[in-house]
């Protein structure tokens, strides 16, 4: 950093540093000195570092070396913030291909029992860079259709490097090897909770946020009722839903047969309904609250009625607000599925809590990165439209 | 608003003396077991798992609001200036964190027990008083902070006694949120071993005891109410008081 620092100071009238290239550079030295992958004798014993230059073959750990340092520059010096965006990205795609390397070339032969996984160093380098794009991507305030793009982009470059088995000695994927197919079906029971509970959520929360903007007697307690319910922590809603599940499940006729039971799948989604419920109607009240007074005039002096305003002014105006209610809950609802695991509803969240069991974090890891990945890109996606829909029309 | 206070304070009592004395409301549980199992929590005291919960998330949300208001002041001043946008779409990709994830995650580095749950109840409940100290000191009426300038107080005065006091209704529903959501998280935190009221939802959810899980969830859940309503009340309150002294101002 004194380097740095001398040199900025010299040069400082047509070469400055900016602070946040300052933090990143410090975070990249200090992710390069640390272990950049982790070997482990077997699954779950403690593991020991292994620094760049024991971890990958000396040829590789030079490349990997002059991508760095390459980074490092880029990172320091005040350069377009596109050329920022590109370098950060194919730095990153260069970390994630080495770790792989990283597996293959420390994993012993023959010797089906020992684990590399990625260490603090390459997720302190992956944390810098990240921070890097991440910087250039809100300053450059791309469209939604090019964030959509990018979004893809990556998705493909993951899906590619998964593909090619360049990452498969990594522990997380040994982790997924073995159990491939309860992974694709958590994966599916994850998404079945999230979307099925916003789903619902949605056919009774937009008409019950109608309802309440109509009818302004209630308004105030159903919202109160519904704020409550989201103050109620999770895991004691999972819990709370049991026995009243368990009881329709042994009375109400056919509610048996349509899968309903104490624990497992129904008590899981009713949880994340309940949660979803807040957001979506609030939202629908307080868009259609601000749609404007003279577009309900005008369609009144048209001769619309109720039902077609309703239809034809009221909700299209209000959609970008139930939309931004859409999105929260969505996000919320994919981290929250995890937690359906505990009382035997599925998701991603069985592998967490068995690595957990286990104390094998590749495990948990291998039920967080899905995740954390797929709120992610719900997030991204789900901005992206709700921009499209807010923006006015532009005339044919 | 006056049967509401009642309605609060009696829960309250009724919350206190359940957690004195659980043997008392046997009966309202024992409805709730089948054959012999038992019906009041009995692998440990409730109130001292009660005061241990709160503990922790009184602890994670005090370091988390130091923490995110300095922050916060740091990216609106002008040294930070450059960081703001960033760490706006920073807090924004945190929230897309599930809780679970990022406690599972802290196991590793720190072990079983109290820490990783302090953690990450911690990083957690930065990101919702982070967000509100910046919507607070961003959103600042124009005319009372040029006012301030006009004054001749220098930017250090006019932090403290004109945007942090502005600002502190808004802060303080930040603080709220992570409350919350800190009260919700810290029951995961019996996942991994920290003393918290999710050991008596999941102990009954192993043994299939409803009493149990509706033990811990009532806990839970009165107490999350009953903390989200004082602290709602105390902001209404803070924030008329604003309200009133930039009336007086003005």
């Amino acid at each position: 950093m004194s380097v740095a620092e001398a040199e900025g100071g010299k040069r400082s009238s047509f070469l400055a540093f900016d602070k946040l290239g300052v933090l990143i550079a410090l975070i990249i030295v200090a992710g390069a000195l640390m272990p950049f992958t982790i070997f482990r004798a077997n699954r779950i014993v403690l593991g020991e570092g292994r620094s760049l230059i024991e971890a990958l073959d000396p040829v590789m750990t030079l490349v990997l070396c002059a991508v760095l340092i390459a980074g490092f520059v880029v990172a320091l010096w005040r350069v377009d913030t596109r050329a920022k965006l590109v370098v950060g990205f194919m730095v990153l795609a260069v970390l994630a291909i080495n770790v792989g390397l990283s597996a293959d070339y420390l994993t012993p032969e023959e010797n089906n029992f020992s684990r590399i996984s990625p260490g603090a160093g390459f997720w302190l380098l992956t944390f810098a860079f990240a921070l890097m794009v991440a910087d250039a991507l809100t300053r450059l305030r791309f469209k939604a259709w090019t964030r959509l793009g990018i979004l893809a982009a990556v998705a493909a470059a993951v899906a590619v490097l998964l593909w090619s088995g360049t990452l498969d000695n990594l522990s997380i994927l040994r982790e997924y090897a073995t159990r491939a197919d309860a992974f694709w079906q958590e994966a599916r029971m994850h998404l079945l909770l999230a979307f099925g509970a916003v789903a619902i959520a949605i056919l009774v929360g937009v008409p019950l946020g109608i309802f309440c903007y109509r009818t302004p007697s209630v308004r105030a307690a159903i919202l109160n009722v519904l704020n409550i319910v989201q103050t109620i922590p999770s895991i004691a809603l999972f819990g709370l839903l049991i026995a009243p599940l368990a009881w329709v499940a042994l009375h109400v006729p056919g509610a048996r047969a349509i899968g309903i039971s104490g624990i497992g799948t129904a008590p899981a989604l009713v949880a994340l309904f309940f949660y979803s419920l807040l957001p979506i109607v609030a939202n629908t009240v307080v868009g259609l609250q601000s749609v404007p007074e003279a577009a309900n005039d005008a369609a009144k002096g048209m001769g619309m009625t109720d039902r077609q305003r309703l239809w034809a002014v009221e909700l299209p105006l209000a959609f970008p607000v139930i939309l931004t209610g859409i999105r929260i809950v969505l996000v919320q609802d994919i981290g929250l599925a995890t937690i359906a695991a505990l009382i035997g509803g599925g998701g991603f969240g069985v592998f967490v809590f068995q690595g957990i069991g286990q104390t094998a974090m590749d495990l948990v890891l291998l039920g967080a990165v899905p995740t954390v990945a797929l709120a992610f890109a719900a997030a991204v996606v789900l901005d992206a439209i709700v921009e499209m829909v807010s923006t006015p029309e532009r005339p044919k | 608003m006056k049967i509401g206070l009642v309605i609060r304070l009696i829960v309250l009592a009724l919350l206190i003396a359940f957690l004195i004395s659980p043997e008392t409301f046997r009966f309202a549980f024992a409805p709730l077991v089948t054959g012999n199992q038992p019906v009041i929590y009995n692998q440990g005291s409730l109130l001292e798992i009660t005061i241990n919960h709160l503990m922790i998330v009184a602890i994670a949300v005090a370091a988390a609001t130091a923490l995110a208001v300095g922050l916060a002041i740091l990216v609106t001043r002008p040294f930070g200036a450059e960081f703001l946008p960033l760490s706006r779409s920073l807090a924004n990709i945190g929230q897309t964190f599930p809780p679970v994830a990022v406690l599972a995650l802290a196991v590793p580095i720190l072990g079983f027990g109290t820490a990783p749950t302090l953690v990450a109840l911690f990083l957690y409940g930065l990101l919702p008083i982070f967000e509100n100290t910046l919507t607070g000191l961003t959103n600042l009426p124009g005319a009372v902070t040029e006012a301030a300038r006009g004054m001749g107080m220098t930017g250090r005065q006019r932090l403290l006694r004109v945007e942090l006091p502005l600002a502190f209704p808004v802060i303080l529903a930040g603080v709220r949120l992570s409350t919350v959501i800190s009260l919700a998280t810290a029951t995961i935190g019996s996942t991994v071993a920290a003393r918290t009221l999710g050991e008596v939802i999941i102990a009954g959810l192993l043994s299939n005891n409803t009493s149990f899980v509706l033990q811990g969830g009532l806990i839970v859940g009165v107490l999350a109410v009953l903390i989200y309503d004082a602290l709602s009340a105390l902001e209404r309150f803070l924030a008329r008081r604003t309200g009133q002294s930039r009336r007086a101002a003005a």
